[in-house]
């Protein structure tokens, strides 16, 4: 299908000069929705992508989340809603749910954050590995939400810094997909730089 | 017209607003002779009956109280074996200033009683944990809130707030935002007791001492336990909860009656509106309003959804951590179509906020019965392949029979209500001991198990789901009652806006109630219904004036985790995980 368009000017895929988004791109590694056919074609042509490596990563870390969620209160259930089948987070590859900080890049920390988790909160934070990106979920998380009493953080920037806040109490998981879909974004945009 | 209420501004007919006025509970002679009864039972002195309560009651002197409750409880004719309640209340004013209540219930009657001791700062009251064990952790909440010390008690530490915490948070002169700082190096170490039956076993092994959670993948949000083992067995164990404490108690006496109604979503997120309707319903009783038919059917009908939600959410968990994560992915299906069905209602899906004191928020959908009628009939087919996936597997029945076993008499003891009490073959349901919104008049049966161990929780969990299919079969028959679904009572209920925009006596109405909100009578009021892991009762003093003087939930997970380290002694790490999915434990609710 040659033909095609597809308006992607975000694209990180080098394209002739003067040719239109999607219309002949430079053969690589990455295949845009209908280049397939084309790409398999011509995979003895001349196989080159020339771009920077920082764009190549960042477009990899940001489609390969792979979320420890920090679930604390009722948006853990909200979470739980969202990777299991009707919500279906795998649809933008940030289902592999890990509990173990070591091996995951994305701190959702789903509910509220109570003075006596708090340190249990930033150990965690700082056990995961760089890069890391961290999601509030949800009022409590953001701001402590209703809560503005003795025992509740107010918000967990205090403790850690945050990324994307969702809104909501709680959250709908279309919601929360939202905001990895703009945390997404962001890592591809190369905005987040840390450690 | 709106379907909210009817709402005859003038002439207003009914009773005038009762503001100050002493709270007289409907069933308050029936109780003052039952509590004459009691107390010529086991009269003696130190203990004087307080009349024109909703239970019966007795203020006992702080000598005493031990004495009485060990009366109660051994007395053949009473036998008041379930601790179902203990907490505090603080009134400054007075000169002894808290008051700790004990509310007991016998199973062989079917009836509640509530003693009181009034204390003064800096007074003691005698442990009551060598005759309830489940009172342990009650009392520890009663210091750690109000400062009350227990004499005699073995562990008298913070339980609920952190360890650099300071002051007694549910005192009145507390100030409500006043935080204190945790650092890691504040954080206690726990050091699990061992277990006198392995005390002086020689174990082949070096005894490790294990951390679970805070933050562990089976822990379910917000629990810690930590195990000492000898090899894979569990010869100690210790539990530290708090972790999930955001004050609902303060936070309710600081909100007008209304406002606490999201702060009760938030206590079992698994099922909300069971806990809606539990506070709505406890200041109706108060206020001696009834919410209409049609809100009354409504509340039903979601609250037996929302419990076939909330068992779904932890059979689905529970066999998730057993690694059978096809029954989540399943279950969570049908899951969401009753989320579906609450979202149609009101707007938001898993804490809806749907009840109001005296009715509903909002009318249900013209489609209310037929999409409820599909969740029905789609439910069992869930339902009948989850079971016949499990059930005669032979890797799940190996870690789940007898699997952190519990007998009934100790289930008593600490307060089991439930499925975990009826897993151990007590029969006892709040909604056929007293029934409300009409459960009596239903066709429905009590399911029980024996032995108590996890395998006997997941087939009560499961039958129950059918019971509540069963029970939500004949109120989808029945219909919903025809009219409003908010009381006619100015006083309670918000003028329909038309009016408001359009009718001085509506407006003024309007005014009134958002400014200074719904006054019950002065008094305390306890009511109970069945949550989705046992008896949510709730227990309020009101002052007369706009907030509630003290809002006491209770929590059905409470005693039951209490249990937990005594459940898995002898037992291995699986095990452990696998029992403690299948006790449903909600940190919202353990915490609050």
């Amino acid at each position: 299908m040659p033909g095609q368009k597809i308006d992607s000017p975000n694209s990180i895929i080098p394209r002739k000069a003067g040719a239109a988004p999607g219309d002949v791109a430079e053969k690589g590694l990455i295949t845009l929705p209908g280049e397939a056919e084309h790409e398999i074609d011509d995979l003895g042509g001349s196989g080159i992508l020339t771009t920077k490596l920082e764009t190549v990563v960042n477009w990899a870390r940001g489609n390969s989340l792979w979320p420890l969620p920090f679930g604390t209160a009722c948006c853990a259930i909200e979470f739980m809603s969202m990777v299991s089948s009707h919500y279906d987070i795998s649809r933008f590859g940030a289902e592999v749910v890990r509990f173990s900080p070591r091996q995951a890049d994305l701190l959702i920390v789903a509910g509220t954050i109570v003075d006596k988790i708090a340190p249990v909160l930033k150990k965690i934070y700082d056990q995961m590995p760089e890069p890391k990106y961290v999601i509030a979920m949800g009022a409590c998380a953001t701001s402590g939400g209703f809560y503005r009493v003795y025992h509740v953080v107010q918000g967990i920037d205090e403790i850690i810094p945050v990324d994307i806040w969702v809104p909501g109490c709680p959250p709908t998981p279309e919601g929360l997909m939202y905001g990895i879909l703009k945390l997404k974004e962001k890592i591809e945009r190369g905005e987040i730089k840390r450690g | 017209m709106s379907t909210l209420t009817r709402f005859s501004a003038i002439p207003y007919t009914g009773p005038a607003p009762t503001n100050r006025q002493p709270y007289v509970p409907a069933e308050a002679e029936k109780m003052d002779a039952r509590g004459q009864e009691i107390s010529a039972k086991i009269a003696r002195p130190g203990m004087t009956q307080e009349r024109g309560q909703d239970l019966p009651t007795f203020i006992v002197d702080r000598e005493k109280i031990v004495d009485v409750l060990r009366a109660l409880k051994e007395d053949a004719a009473l036998q008041f074996t379930l601790p179902l309640d203990l907490f505090g209340a603080d009134y400054p004013r007075r000169r002894d200033r808290f008051d700790v209540l004990y509310q007991l219930y016998s199973l062989k009657n079917n009836e509640r009683v509530r003693l009181k001791v009034r204390v003064s700062e800096g007074q003691t009251v005698p442990t009551s944990t060598s005759l309830f064990k489940g009172y342990d952790w009650y009392e520890r909440e009663v210091f750690d809130m109000y400062g009350v010390k227990f004499e005699g008690h073995p562990n008298l530490r913070r339980i609920l707030t952190h360890e650099m915490f300071q002051g007694h948070p549910l005192r009145k002169d507390y100030d409500p935002a006043q935080r204190w700082l945790l650092t890691e190096k504040g954080v206690a170490e726990i050091v699990p007791k061992i277990d006198p039956r392995f005390k002086n076993v020689e174990g082949d092994f070096e005894r490790v001492t294990l951390n679970l959670g805070p933050s562990h993948p089976a822990t379910h949000g917000t629990l810690r336990i930590v195990v000492t083992l000898d090899g894979e067995t569990i010869i100690g164990a210790d539990s530290e909860i708090g972790y999930l404490h955001r004050c609902f108690e303060k936070m309710s006496e600081t909100h007008t009656y209304q406002q606490v109604i999201p702060y009760t979503d938030r206590l079992n997120y698994c099922s909300a509106i069971i806990n809606n309707v539990g506070y709505s319903m406890t200041i109706e009783k108060m206020l001696g309003i009834e919410a209409p038919p049609r809100a009354q059917h409504i509340r039903l009908m979601l609250s037996e959804f929302m419990r076939i939600s909330d068992h779904i959410i932890c059979i689905g968990t529970n066999l998730v951590d057993m690694g059978a994560l096809t029954n989540f992915w399943y279950l969570f299906q049908p899951r969401e179509e009753i989320l579906g069905l609450v979202e149609q209602c009101c707007g938001a899906r898993l804490l809806p906020t749907y009840t109001r004191i005296g009715g509903m928020a909002l009318d249900a959908p013209a489609d209310f019965l037929e999409n409820s009628q599909r969740l029905v009939n789609m439910l069992p087919k869930f339902v009948n392949d989850v079971e016949n996936l499990i059930m005669r597997n032979r890797i799940f029945l190996d870690r789940v029979t007898n699997v952190a076993p519990i007998s009934a008499e100790d289930a008593i003891d600490y307060g089991f209500t439930g499925p975990c009490l009826r897993a151990t073959g007590v029969p006892y349901d709040v909604r056929k001991a007293s029934p409300y919104l009409g459960y009596e008049t239903y066709d429905w049966d009590v399911p029980i198990a024996e032995g108590g161990d996890t395998y006997a929780r997941f087939l009560v969990r499961l039958e129950e789901i059918r019971q509540s299919l069963k029970i939500l079969q004949q109120a989808i028959n029945r219909g919903l009652p025809p009219g409003p679904v908010m009381v006619d009572n100015p006083y309670v209920a918000l003028p329909p806006k038309e009016k408001v925009y359009n009718e001085m006596e509506s407006l003024i109405y309007h005014f009134k109630l958002i400014m200074h909100g719904i006054q019950p009578p002065v008094g305390e009021a306890y009511f109970q219904v069945e949550g989705g892991n046992g008896e949510l009762g709730f227990y309020v003093v009101s002052d007369g004036t706009k907030n509630p003087y003290r809002v006491r939930s209770r929590p059905p997970c409470f005693p039951i985790f209490e249990a937990y380290p005594q459940m898995i002694m002898g037992q291995t790490i699986p095990d452990a995980i696998a029992a403690l999915g299948s006790l449903n434990i909600i940190a919202g609710e353990l915490d609050r």
